[in-house]
């Protein structure tokens, strides 16, 4: 680490408030017992349908099954043409490449997790090779996931550096940096990682990898909102927020927008700084947008899964 | 997908579920009777300015009529039942109450103008809650207050204020009735209607006549029903003018008294605190209610090396809150309860201004109709400012800046009030070394406005004396001795 980067860390770090985990499940439900209804919901509806990025991140995924996901990334149900395509994909580095060709016509972005992911418990060479590998393949944005194990250990430092040379390989890709936020225990550690991550260079910071419970809770979403407001109104500078795992209904993710907007305020309400990462919230979203427009609900085969 | 404004529409709460009649009489010994001299009054909603119905107006005649019912109460029926006894009809009140919630919290809102998502998350659960509460203490008074003779007191007047009706009448029934006495309670004349309702209940419920009564009236019927010779212990939540007035009356008598009064209370935030939900907390302080409660948190103390800071977080936080149609549910801040406590209100909003105190108040659209006001901000207030010295009761926050710890003791204390503080830090000593030295009846610890049956609730010095709630709130009804 530069000394001038060592002194920014300290800062940053001496800067870090504390966070009341009562407080914080108050303001929750403050912002959870509002009322979304006819217009309002459906344009709600329609923002976080734009703003997924569908996912699919198993050891038994095939080329196949990308290109599917592709498909319906660019087509997300066959009556309602008017719907917004989704934001990204999001695939391990070895899917980059197939899902880049699917996708050459579309505007949609594609993901790569990296830093082996997810556990992130591998040397740091590996997780270089593995980012640019990513990024050779035509990532657009790479999701990396933070060592855990230094983070906890108060290897500040070490975190702090590891992010900011991922962020170098990036180039033009956006990093979204990765907290695993189910292991870091309490709202105050969520808050100290979320301000170490912006000051490394995180373009997106997101709470989970999806294979860890809890994820994506109010609670940890509002103090990574927290930061980011703080970070905004210090330097102007806008940073992206992606919640991940556990988002599966409409009605969580609703409840995610609402927040962003008292939080954050309305500028975050778009796909350029807001994301959810899901695999099947797609189709619940869906599902309720038809309800909004039909009056009923219809059956799930009626919506494809992939 | 570019970002685009996302309004919330109005949702709002169905009116369908309360039956209003066009007229009300007093409820008096079990039985709905006309006032003496035929006297009534309007009531309206201050949402929208619409007629509810008309209400008995209460005069000496009836007060006496109403005084008398609950003497022969006490002394024939309710004082000769078990605890056990008393119990059952406090825990059918309460059930009661629980099933028509959603009738009550609508008339709650339709009458007082407070948002429907507090009356209906707050003020019933609470009002139900604290009959749940007292009914448990009915048949364990003994072992309430061990080694002493306790007995009830006889007939109660209980005088309840407009800023919770009915949670204000639950704070004053419940403990009257479960240690053994009868009540007769007036309330406030803008906001009778759950109070009615509440009487119909009590008719459900069976409850022998004569032992709640309700009348009716403005602030003379009030002073009738305080002043009357029969009464043996006086309970009254209002203003502090008013209340010293009742203490005068008091004097030379045998009237036990509780009063629970205004308040100006100190709402101090340390550099070390949890900012954000510090914040919340203020919002929670002084914006709950309108603003329209006697322990809101009114003067807000920050200190220096975060004040810019929270009052920058304040001001953005300001921006999503909603004013407007009580019933729709994303209202954060509803009608002020009444033309004349709007007209204080914009009285001290104009004051502070003139006393050199710098104004914020966010951008919002306020209904044509109904009486309305935003939240309001001051800083750069000084401590002998009036708008940091006397109650407003409405959406209006005096904020001052303080260095040390001795220094915002000081001004806090300083005040003719003592209600409540509120106190955010994360040192956990802190803490301990502010509340036992802050003098007020309640100190939270990084929250405002938390209430529990169990609970002691009351104030210091001009706030009032006697405590409500709780273990505390029994002794208020209770003769103890040796």
């Amino acid at each position: 680490m530069q000394p001038n980067q060592h002194l920014k860390l300290q800062e940053i770090l001496a800067q870090v408030p504390p966070i009341d985990q009562i407080g914080s499940l108050e303001r929750v439900a403050k912002i959870q017992s509002r009322s979304l209804k006819g217009p309002t919901k459906l344009h709600g509806l329609r923002m976080a349908l734009s703003m997924i990025d569908l996912t699919t991140l198993e050891g038994k995924d095939t080329p196949a099954k990308v290109r599917q996901l592709c498909y319906k990334a660019q087509h997300l149900h066959v009556t309602s043409p008017e719907l917004p395509t989704v934001a990204a994909i999001c695939v391990y580095p070895t899917m980059v490449g197939i899902a880049k060709k699917a996708l050459e016509n579309s505007k949609i972005k594609v993901a790569a997790v990296s830093t082996a992911f997810p556990s992130g418990q591998a040397p740091f060479e590996v997780k270089k090779i593995d980012t640019l590998y990513a990024i050779e393949n035509g990532a657009d944005e790479i999701d990396m996931v933070i060592s855990r194990g230094h983070f906890l250990a108060g290897e500040y430092s070490y975190v702090f550096d590891e992010i900011a040379a991922i962020k170098a390989l990036c180039g033009t890709a956006r990093l979204k940096v990765i907290f695993e936020t189910g292991e870091l225990d309490s709202l105050d550690q969520v808050r100290r990682i979320s301000d170490i991550a912006i000051a490394a260079g995180a373009d997106f910071i997101k709470t989970s990898t999806g294979k860890i419970q809890p994820a994506a809770t109010f609670p940890v979403v509002l103090t990574m909102l927290g930061a980011i407001k703080d970070h905004h109104d210090r330097t102007g500078q806008m940073i992206g927020m992606k919640p991940a795992g556990g988002i599966s209904s409409a009605k969580i993710a609703l409840q995610h927008l609402l927040i962003v907007k008292e939080v954050l305020g309305e500028a975050w309400l778009t796909n350029e700084w807001y994301r959810f990462g899901a695999s099947s919230l797609a189709n619940d979203l869906l599902m309720q947008y038809q309800k909004q427009l039909t009056g009923k609900y219809q059956s799930a085969s009626y919506f494809s899964i992939d | 997908m570019s970002s685009t404004n996302w309004n919330l529409e109005p949702s709002l709460e169905s009116t369908a579920v309360v039956q209003l009649q066009e007229q009300y009489d007093l409820y008096i010994d079990g039985k709905w009777q006309a006032p003496q001299e035929k006297k009534y009054f309007a009531t309206s909603n201050p949402a929208d300015e619409s007629h509810l119905s008309n209400i008995a107006w209460a005069t000496e005649a009836d007060v006496a009529i109403a005084v008398k019912a609950a003497r022969n109460a006490y002394e024939n029926v309710w004082s000769k039942l078990s605890g056990a006894e008393r119990g059952k009809y406090l825990f059918r009140i309460a059930r009661l109450m629980q099933e028509k919630s959603r009738e009550l919290a609508v008339l709650e809102t339709l009458d007082g103008g407070k948002p429907i998502k507090e009356s209906r998350d707050i003020d019933l659960p609470l009002a139900c809650n604290h009959f749940f509460y007292y009914a448990g203490w009915a048949d364990k008074l003994s072992a309430a207050f061990p080694g002493k003779r306790i007995e009830s007191l006889g007939v109660a007047a209980q005088i309840t204020p407009w800023n919770f009706p009915l949670l204000m009448l639950a704070w004053k029934i419940a403990p009257a009735l479960a240690c053994g006495n009868t009540v007769v309670l007036k309330p406030a004349e803008t906001t009778s209607l759950t109070a009615l309702k509440f009487a119909e209940i009590c008719q459900e419920a069976d409850l022998p006549a004569g032992v709640v009564n309700i009348v009716t009236g403005h602030g003379d019927t009030g002073a009738l029903l305080v002043s009357h010779p029969d009464i043996d212990k006086i309970a009254f939540t209002g203003s502090t003018a008013v209340g010293k007035q009742i203490q005068k009356a008091c004097i030379g008598t045998n009237k036990k008294l509780t009063l629970e009064l205004g308040g100006k209370s100190a709402n101090i935030i340390l550099e070390d605190a949890p900012i954000d939900q510090a914040v919340e907390g203020v919002v929670n302080a002084i914006f709950f209610n309108q603003g329209h409660v006697c322990c809101a948190g009114s003067r807000l103390f920050v200190q220096e090396s975060i004040a810019a800071r929270v009052i920058e977080k304040l001001k953005f936080r300001l921006q999503s809150i909603y004013v407007g149609n009580p019933l729709d549910k994303n209202t954060d801040i509803g009608a002020i309860n009444s033309k004349k406590q709007l007209e204080t209100i914009e009285r001290y909003i104009q004051l502070g201004q003139e006393e050199g105190a710098e104004i914020y108040q966010p951008a919002c659209k306020l209904p044509s109709k109904g009486y309305y006001c935003p939240p309001t901000l001051f800083t750069d207030v000084a401590q002998s400012a009036r708008i940091a010295q006397e109650e407003i009761f409405g959406p209006v926050l005096a904020i001052q800046t303080f260095r040390t710890i001795d220094e915002v003791l000081q001004k806090a204390n300083n005040s003719p009030y003592g209600l409540a503080a509120g106190v955010w830090t994360d040192k956990g000593a802190r803490i301990f070394g502010l509340s036992s030295q802050l003098q007020a009846g309640v100190v939270w610890a990084n929250t405002y406005n938390k209430f529990d049956p169990a609970s002691p609730f009351g104030g210091y010095k001009e706030s009032g004396f006697g405590r409500e709630g709780g273990l505390h709130g029994l002794s208020a009804y209770l003769k103890i001795t040796q």
